[in-house]
């Protein structure tokens, strides 16, 4: 059973996940499958790149935050996904050997409209270096399970029930 | 890449087609977005998605993999007819991305990408930035993705422009 239900979110609060060390080696390993571009690859290219160096991938960054979160987080409550993300602003890039903070701060909760068993909570999610730079900044609405919902059987199998 | 003088506001291309296995979508969420509904088909079915399925940054991944490799197709091409080639930068970030249908194991989802506005970099002169609208198409003709990302293109003379 989950920990933290909708109803346990109000605005204001922050939690932060992590810090987490990322490598070289998980920087080249993401850029090779999602992201080959030559300066998330390759250190003597990136050099020439406006980056002037070695780079994770902008959405490695996103995965990175959504695991960090998910972990630091998520894994206790009845989070159930997101219809979308709202922004995401790429504001410095991740270099190898940067240990990274992720933090969410509640701005808002709504409960749906259309379904009594699940609620909205608007996040403000952000990755920050060890000196609290801002590497990203990230909007999104995520649905969490009501603390008195039933069982979701039956429930229409979709991801936006706003629809 | 064409360089962004030669980008037209209305251009659409056509990034190819992915289909995601089981095992694509356990091994993405296994690494960066470890929710139950993405992992197991039991707790799948139990959730309010009612099969397993991907992650959206999965289905965002993808796209960011098909865009590099067209691009780099466009690449080989240019230079096989002698042309010059311009170079991708950085991208500040993207907004409004929505997932309106979950990306269901066998989904095939066709990826496309229309550039919707271009201007100079003001304070680079060697580069400008282009807005895309991105959106993925699975197998019913259904939406699975779309959000508005935006890049830096580099421009053909690197030198101040009047615009």
């Amino acid at each position: 059973m989950p920990r933290l239900h909708w109803e346990d979110f109000s605005p204001g609060q922050v939690t932060e996940c992590g810090p987490r060390l990322i490598t070289r080696a998980e920087i080249i390993a993401f850029a090779a499958e999602y992201d080959p571009q030559p300066m998330h690859l390759d250190e003597a290219a990136a050099r020439a790149s406006l980056f002037g160096g070695l780079v994770a991938s902008g959405w490695h960054s996103c995965c990175l935050l959504m695991r960090m979160l998910t972990d630091g987080m998520l894994a206790e409550t009845s989070f159930m996904g997101a219809p979308g993300v709202e922004e995401v602003q790429w504001l410095a890039p991740i270099r190898p050997g940067a240990r990274v903070k992720a933090r969410a701060t509640v701005l808002e909760t709504r409960a749906s409209r259309s379904r009594p068993d699940l609620g909205f909570v608007k996040l403000r999610l952000e990755l920050v270096d060890a000196s609290e730079q801002p590497i990203m900044s990230l909007m999104v609405s995520p649905m969490f399970g009501r603390r008195d919902a039933r069982s979701p059987a039956g429930a229409q199998p979709r991801a936006s029930p706003e629809l | 890449m064409k360089f962004f003088d030669d980008i037209r506001v209305g251009e659409v291309s056509d990034l190819g087609r992915h289909t995601f296995t089981a095992e694509d979508i356990k091994s993405f969420a296994a690494r960066f977005d470890p929710q139950p509904f993405h992992l197991d088909e039991a707790e799948a079915a139990r959730s309010h998605f009612g099969r397993l399925c991907a992650s959206g940054w999965h289905t965002a991944c993808i796209w960011m993999r098909l865009l590099i490799d067209f691009r780099r197709r466009e690449d080989e091409e240019r230079r096989a007819r002698g042309e010059a080639v311009g170079q991708l930068g950085p991208s500040p970030g993207f907004r409004n991305l929505e997932g309106s249908q979950p990306v269901y194991v066998g989904d095939t989802v066709s990826y496309t990408t229309e550039v919707i506005e271009r201007r100079p970099w003001a304070s680079r002169p060697g580069w400008g930035i282009i807005f895309v609208r991105n959106t993925g198409v699975n197998q019913h003709g259904e939406p699975v993705i779309s959000f508005t990302s935006s890049a830096f293109v580099e421009r053909r003379e690197r030198e101040p422009q009047t615009q």
